[in-house]
């Protein structure tokens, strides 16, 4: 039997990378994001390398009254679902225009937590099912360099917390994936420091390995785990000193 | 800006490094930068890939579009490698029909540089297996080329070094294979003259290769392995080779960690390797042997960065092709004079070609020899005398090694180059498309 993956936001690199890492592994691949027509370029690579044909869908995660009918139209129901929906925003734009806050905050949680928590109903019916959710370390410890953001990751973190804890014991799994810095559009001409920086296919194969091991929370290069770790243990009266 | 050079190292040069995501972008980047030329995986050994100004890398044009399982015909996008197209179809019983040395390189440098295989003298080169092609010219056009449509400007951009647009997407034809297996056969050669006779005979296998001793004088002049090679069938495979019929070709196992110091390579250290290496191989001539598909045709695939070898000046391959008359004659006074020079590596390959498909395209009937030099006091000078053994004997040199040879030379060995030059005013009348090679060769 073929298993069935679904990537959201699969004109990211990290989607796509994570599609190709699925495919080439014998997978069968949706595809949904918001520009189909650049998807079909996605979706045509995608179903060359992996020898099958890949379905489309069209979805915006900041709608959320089309996710049943979005659900419904997808045949068959996956047996694992990526989210790598996230708009990182401008800090500092976010600081002072409501409306830019607001969009960075409804697309790196309200979006993918609805969506996925929709996901979750259908894969609990079903009794079966892995959910994967695209965090961010940034969600670890809210800094002052990108907040906006990484409060809505972090939001998003607690809410795949919560929903593993709830499904943890019928069949669905809840992974959450942090992946650290990734040389992507989204951090283009951003410097980053090389022995921290990985490439999207990193991510997408270590994305593929969590779903087979049904993983709980993973950080993609392991050096963050520690770094976040010694992040959150300092003292917020000195973490609120620091140029960070 | 970006310091960019190719696999020799030699030569570098600044240039702005653009990397369009989409072929929209890449269309735009081709008609609205000046001073341009695209680069795959730059592989190309000397400068045909650093822009003049500015370099267009393919890297993100790397999405496949379609494939036939009947036909084997696949569409892709030019920054595609060929790496990525054997992973992709050796298992599902197709192989590229040309591959060159490497399988690192992006399938639009192989239509740019018409790359040929060990197979030339049977089955042609890259851009004879190429069914249509899509070009982003200068003036922003996207245009299909293809044996019937726009063909003159097809046979200018197979072998035409990138300086007729940017190749968005080919369409070409993967052979059937029953297994990912050669059956290969060493021959010994004791010298130039048996080694020429022995490819010429191998006229007959699918592939054929020397490996040439650089070192070796006298009697000894010329002495060779020559590899020939058969796609091996179904039924032809061993106990061993039937458990993987389609014997994944492996990642690279070494990695060179550093470059090595400039007297790394020498006489003493060069001349032990190759007699090492040349009674190793001469113990397997004789009757066949199974060989995965990778390592026969990508020997050096298997030691990622072996350009390090040659130490951070770099090293320049001369390669050179020379008519079949004039061949043991000049290609012995090569040899000669290199072996008397005493540094050629033990990289050095002889190979029998086929006629050329592009306007610029290398290959000629003939055979081609190439050398490996690592960069080193007068070694420019010692080249110009060697090509200027090639032009006598009415042959060329690869433009996707060179990094040196003179406007001269260029001129003298690529009769066509009048027809080049006029469709590519026609095609880029700004002259836009301009790499260091191209300004270097009076081509820009």
């Amino acid at each position: 039997m073929t298993s069935t993956l679904l990537v959201i936001g699969a004109g990211s690199d990290i989607g796509r990378e994570t599609a190709r890492a699925f495919a080439s592994d014998g997978w069968a691949v949706q595809l949904a994001g918001r520009d189909v027509e650049s998807l079909k370029r996605e979706a045509d690579d995608i179903a060359v390398r992996g020898g099958r044909p890949v379905a489309l869908h069209h979805i915006d995660v900041l709608n959320s009254t089309s996710f049943p009918a979005f659900l419904d139209a997808l045949s068959p129901l996956p047996d694992a679902v990526v989210c790598v929906v996230g708009l990182l925003g401008d800090q500092a734009r976010s600081e002072s225009d409501i409306e830019a806050a607001t969009t960075v905050m409804r697309s790196n949680y309200e979006g993918p937590a609805l969506l996925l928590g929709a996901f979750a109903e259908r894969f609990l019916a079903r009794g079966s099912g892995t959910i994967v959710g695209v965090s961010s370390v940034a969600g670890d410890r809210g800094r002052a360099s990108n907040y906006v953001y990484g409060s809505a990751k972090a939001g998003f973190t607690a809410f795949l917390s919560g929903l593993r804890n709830r499904c943890a014991r019928r069949g669905v799994a809840v992974v959450t994936v942090k992946p650290g810095f990734v040389r992507t559009k989204m951090t283009e001409g951003m410097k980053l420091p090389g022995a921290l920086t990985i490439n999207a296919d990193v991510a997408g194969a270590a994305i593929l390995r969590a779903v087979k091991r049904r993983a709980d929370v993973v950080y993609v290069a392991p050096v963050w785990r520690l770094a976040m770790t010694i992040i959150r243990l300092i003292p917020e009266r000195i973490f609120k000193l620091l140029p960070l | 800006m970006s310091l960019l050079g190719g696999w020799g190292r030699y030569p570098l040069g600044e240039s702005a490094l653009l990397r369009p995501r989409s072929l929209a972008a890449a269309r735009a980047a081709t008609s609205d930068t000046e001073a341009v030329v695209a680069r795959g995986a730059g592989r190309a050994y000397g400068d045909a890939a650093i822009g003049a100004r500015a370099t267009l890398e393919t890297s993100q044009l790397d999405r496949m579009r379609a494939f036939d399982d009947e036909t084997g015909i696949l569409s892709v996008e030019g920054g595609v490698r060929l790496a990525d197209v054997i992973d992709t179809f050796l298992p599902r019983g197709f192989f590229p029909k040309v591959v060159p040395g490497t399988r690192f390189v992006s399938v639009g440098g192989a239509v740019a540089a018409d790359i040929h295989g060990k197979n030339h003298h049977v089955d042609g080169g890259f851009g004879d297996t190429l069914e249509s092609l899509t070009l982003a010219t200068p003036d922003g056009a996207q245009l299909r080329l293809s044996r019937t449509e726009n063909a003159e400007l097809f046979f200018a951009t197979v072998g035409g070094m990138g300086l007729t647009g940017t190749v968005l997407e080919a369409t070409w034809r993967l052979s059937k294979v029953e297994t990912g297996w050669i059956r290969q056969r060493t021959i010994e050669a004791a010298n130039l003259s048996q080694a020429l006779a022995a490819l010429s005979a191998g006229h007959s296998s699918t592939y054929s290769v020397a490996w040439i001793d650089g070192l070796a004088t006298g009697a000894r002049l010329g002495r060779s392995l020559i590899f020939l090679g058969e796609p091996a069938r179904r039924d032809e495979l061993d106990a061993r080779a039937r458990r993987l019929p389609f014997g994944a070709v492996p990642p690279p196992r070494y990695r060179i960690p550093f470059d090595f110091p400039g007297f790394a390579l020498n006489r003493l250290s060069v001349g032990a390797f190759n007699e090492l290496y040349y009674r190793l191989g001469a113990r397997r001539t004789g009757a066949p042997f199974l060989v995965p598909a990778g390592p026969y045709f990508f020997p050096l695939d298997g030691i990622a960065e072996w350009n390090r070898i040659y130490g951070r000046a770099g090293f320049i391959q001369h390669q050179c092709v020379v008519p079949e008359a004039a061949a043991e004659a000049t290609l012995g006074e090569i040899l000669s004079r290199v072996a008397a020079r005493g540094d050629a590596s033990f990289l050095a390959v002889l190979k029998k070609l086929g006629p050329g498909t592009g306007l610029l395209s290398f290959p000629m009937p003939g055979y081609t020899l190439a050398l490996d030099f690592p960069l080193r006091p007068g070694l420019l000078e010692f080249l110009d005398d060697l090509d200027r053994l090639v032009v006598a004997a009415g042959g060329r040199l690869y433009l996707a090694k060179d990094s040196r040879q003179s406007r001269a030379t260029f001129e003298a060995g690529y009769p066509d180059l009048p027809k080049f030059r006029e469709i590519r005013r026609a095609v880029d009348p700004r002259g836009r498309l301009r790499s260091r090679l191209s300004d270097r060769l009076g081509l820009s």
